[in-house]
């Protein structure tokens, strides 16, 4: 066994295995430590300038390395054409650029902001280094080694796809420079963090909200024995 | 016709004095912990007065509540959350624009009282100085809860009230004049809506209303701290705890009142402003009665409450699990009374369209004076100033149109029929009991006021003299069988007893 196959192959598994079973067990064991843990009502301003740069950038994103492993076809017949290549990984280095500000307004909230630090937690601190690494990382992969949106659908979809289909080949990543192979790393520590840090609010986004009856009553009532006792009364 | 009960609280605000006791009995029970130092899940505010939060009726600013779009043109309109869509709701997790600060409510405090012990040996006298609960630092106390307590009539609080928007300027002036200031309080809870904008504005779905007594809760499990509920409601009556990462509210303290108790606040009120009763309502009505015209909106709603003695009523009650403790209860309810029968009590703010549930009966206020060579004189006829009075319910100092924007969805005429009957009921009883003989235009004045001889007794004896089993009609919750129906109590004897499953830790 090399360094290679123990990062990328056997660190996944690990990774993706405590983060689900701890998710899974936090979810019905300790619900009550599940929250966004927002923190606006006691710092607004700097807020604002931190946490919706941050999340909306990493949310597409994200949403942009998931249609690369989902439908890598039709990204690669997108770039054949040099100006939307150019389009797609402009937009991408922006919304990455716009992602680090963001975080780096909120470490620096964190940091500097008597009220947030005294309810910091030491993985606060944690997560939000991995997430530089994550963000900065990224943004030099997708300065130095281009176009990544051509690269990533030739190693990263099939490496990504053993991976979730039990066929794991990490060979292909072995000649990657350091820093892609960084971001690779840093991502399975944030999936290993995941579930022991404030990330498990990632999973908890309300989209049965949509859908959902504007008013809630819960009856307490209704109850097999009590109506069995009324109907004889 | 969907029959369900609910409790609800009265506030007589003729008799608050203001004293905090009710925000004090509360704070001890609940709030009293970290992060939650800032909730006043019951506080009592002067009026005119900003509030607490300040200005939470400024919707404009803060965005709660219902919106309702077919005011004016007559066509039915539809009703909408002011805050968001749902869309809408989802795009704003990550920063809610309409989220109060902390600096809306006030930074939480505490003195630094180990100073006074520990000092080392000195000239002077050692001090505790103010720390914040939130960073544990000194700070200078800019604002309380209370802020701006007694201060009716300051250029600076009771100028900003929201009520006062549409007051006449000459009014306006007369409240700020030292001889005509006049302020009244407020105790407010949340309202346990029965439409509420908060449940509605929960992304995840944690908060919920009980069925068998109406009151609003927030499931902690449940809550994942996306914090709309605190915008949503109008009252402001939700609170985020900024340690645990969740929402608190009041929970109309519904572990006394399984056990037979009145909420804390009800049951430690020392003017005995506080009213405890079961209302039957229709639940299939909530939703056409918060969707008319401001102008209809208090009779629609007055009409979701049902006659606990109509027997189709009381079929219905039976047939949705109603059991007849809570009947029995609804028919001896003081806030049925206060409200439906006699109809002196009115919700707060029912323009929100959320359908408070909680009830006021609004205060009477001195005559208004004028200084007349360094002589304050009444602006009435004092012969006659009792009957004048009723006549004349713009001298009283509180301006009735005050009083219609708080309670009455701005309806004057509602506020002088209720001032007049109460006034009204006041001078019968003075005729009776101080003169001791009963003429003929009393009871016309009575007659006029919309009251029988009867019911001026009983409002008497109930705003004056109830017993406390009168104050609050407490109905049998038989918790203990809904219980049992669950888990068997002998299985988990020894198993069950005060601690925590989980302590309330902040999550990572």
């Amino acid at each position: 066994m090399n360094w290679n196959t123990l990062f990328f192959v056997i660190l996944p598994y690990v990774a993706l295995f405590i983060a689900i079973i701890v998710t899974i067990y936090r979810g019905i064991y300790r619900p009550f430590s599940i929250s966004s843990l927002s923190s606006q009502l006691l710092e607004r301003r700097r807020l604002f300038w931190g946490s919706i740069p941050f999340h909306w950038g990493i949310i597409i994103i994200l949403t942009g390395h998931l249609v690369a492993l989902l439908v890598p076809r039709s990204i690669v017949l997108w770039n054949a054409h040099p100006l939307r290549l150019y389009l797609l990984e402009l937009t991408g280095v922006g919304l990455g650029l716009w992602a680090l500000i963001g975080l780096l307004v909120l470490s620096w909230r964190r940091m500097t902001v008597d009220r947030i630090r005294v309810i910091s937690t030491p993985m606060d601190f944690v997560v939000l280094a991995l997430l530089l690494i994550s963000v900065v990382t990224g943004l030099i992969t997708a300065t130095y080694y281009r176009w990544g949106s051509y690269w990533f659908t030739g190693i990263f979809t099939p490496y990504i796809w053993g991976i979730l289909t039990f066929r794991p080949d990490a060979a292909p990543l072995a000649p990657l420079p350091f820093t892609i192979k960084l971001h690779v790393f840093n991502f399975y520590l944030l999936t290993l963090a995941f579930a022991f840090s404030r990330l498990v609010h990632i999973i908890t986004w309300p989209v049965g909200y949509l859908i959902r009856p504007w008013q809630i009553v819960i009856a307490n009532r209704g109850l097999p024995v009590l109506n069995e006792e009324e109907a004889s009364q | 016709m969907n029959v369900r009960a609910h409790m609800s609280m009265l506030f007589h605000l003729d008799k608050c004095i203001g004293c905090h006791t009710c925000s004090i009995a509360c704070k001890n029970l609940w709030t009293d912990r970290k992060g939650a130092e800032y909730m006043w899940w019951n506080n009592v505010e002067t009026r005119p007065g900003a509030g607490y939060p300040t200005q939470w009726e400024d919707q404009e600013h803060f965005h709660g509540g219902w919106v309702y779009d077919g005011n004016g043109d007559g066509k039915p309109g539809k009703l909408r959350l002011r805050l968001q869509s749902r869309a809408g709701g989802l795009a704003k997790l990550f920063f809610n624009p309409d989220l109060p600060s902390l600096e809306d409510y006030y930074e939480p405090f505490t003195f630094r009282y180990g100073d006074l012990f520990n000092a080392p040996e000195g000239d002077d006298q050692p001090t505790a100085i103010p720390i914040s609960q939130v960073t544990g630092r000194p700070l200078d106390i800019e604002s309380g809860p209370n802020w701006d307590d007694d201060l009716g009539g300051s250029p600076l609080y009771a100028a900003s009230d929201p009520n006062r928007r549409n007051l006449s300027p000459e009014v306006q002036e007369a409240l700020s004049e030292v001889e005509r200031v006049v302020f009244n309080y407020l105790p407010r809870i949340c309202n346990h809506c029965l439409n509420p904008a908060c449940v509605a504005a929960c992304p995840s779905g944690a908060i919920y209303k009980r069925v068998e007594d109406g009151i609003v809760l927030v499931n902690e499990n449940k809550c994942r701290g996306w914090r709309m509920c605190v915008a949503a409601c109008p009252y402001k009556k939700v609170f985020y705890n900024w340690s645990t990462g969740k929402s608190e509210k009041c929970i109309l303290c519904f572990p006394r009142m399984e056990t037979g108790q009145a909420p804390a606040c009800a049951h430690s009120c020392v003017g005995r402003i506080r009213y405890m009763g079961v209302l039957l309502y229709d639940a299939d009505r909530i939703e056409a009665a918060a969707a008319v015209p401001d102008d209809r909106l208090l009779d629609a709603y007055m009409d979701t409450i049902l006659d606990p003695f109509d027997p189709e009523v009381i079929a219905g009650a039976r047939a949705n699990g109603i059991d007849d403790g809570w009947i029995a209860a609804a028919q001896k309810s003081p806030v049925y009374k206060f409200a439906k029968v006699w109809k002196i009590a009115l919700p707060l703010h029912l323009e929100y369209r959320t359908m408070a549930m909680m009830f006021y009966i609004p205060p009477l206020s001195p005559v208004m004076s004028t200084l007349e060579n360094a002589l304050t004189r009444l602006d009435i006829n004092t012969e006659v100033e009792d009957f004048e009075l009723l006549e004349r319910l713009d001298a009283a100092r509180l301006p009735v149109q005050y009083l219609a924007n708080l309670f009455s969805v701005g309806d004057e005429q509602v506020i002088r029929r209720i001032l007049r009957k109460m006034y009204a009921v006041r001078l019968y009883m003075r005729r009776k009991t101080v003169e001791g003989v009963m003429d003929d235009a009393t009871l016309a004045l009575l007659a006029g006021a919309g009251c029988t001889p009867e019911e001026a007794e009983a409002i008497y004896q109930l705003t004056t003299l109830p017993h406390v089993n009168d104050r609050f009609v407490l109905p049998p919750y038989h918790r203990e069988m809904a219980v049992e129906t669950w888990k068997d109590p002998l299985a988990h004897k020894g198993e069950v007893g005060i601690g925590y499953i989980q302590p309330p830790k902040r999550g990572d």
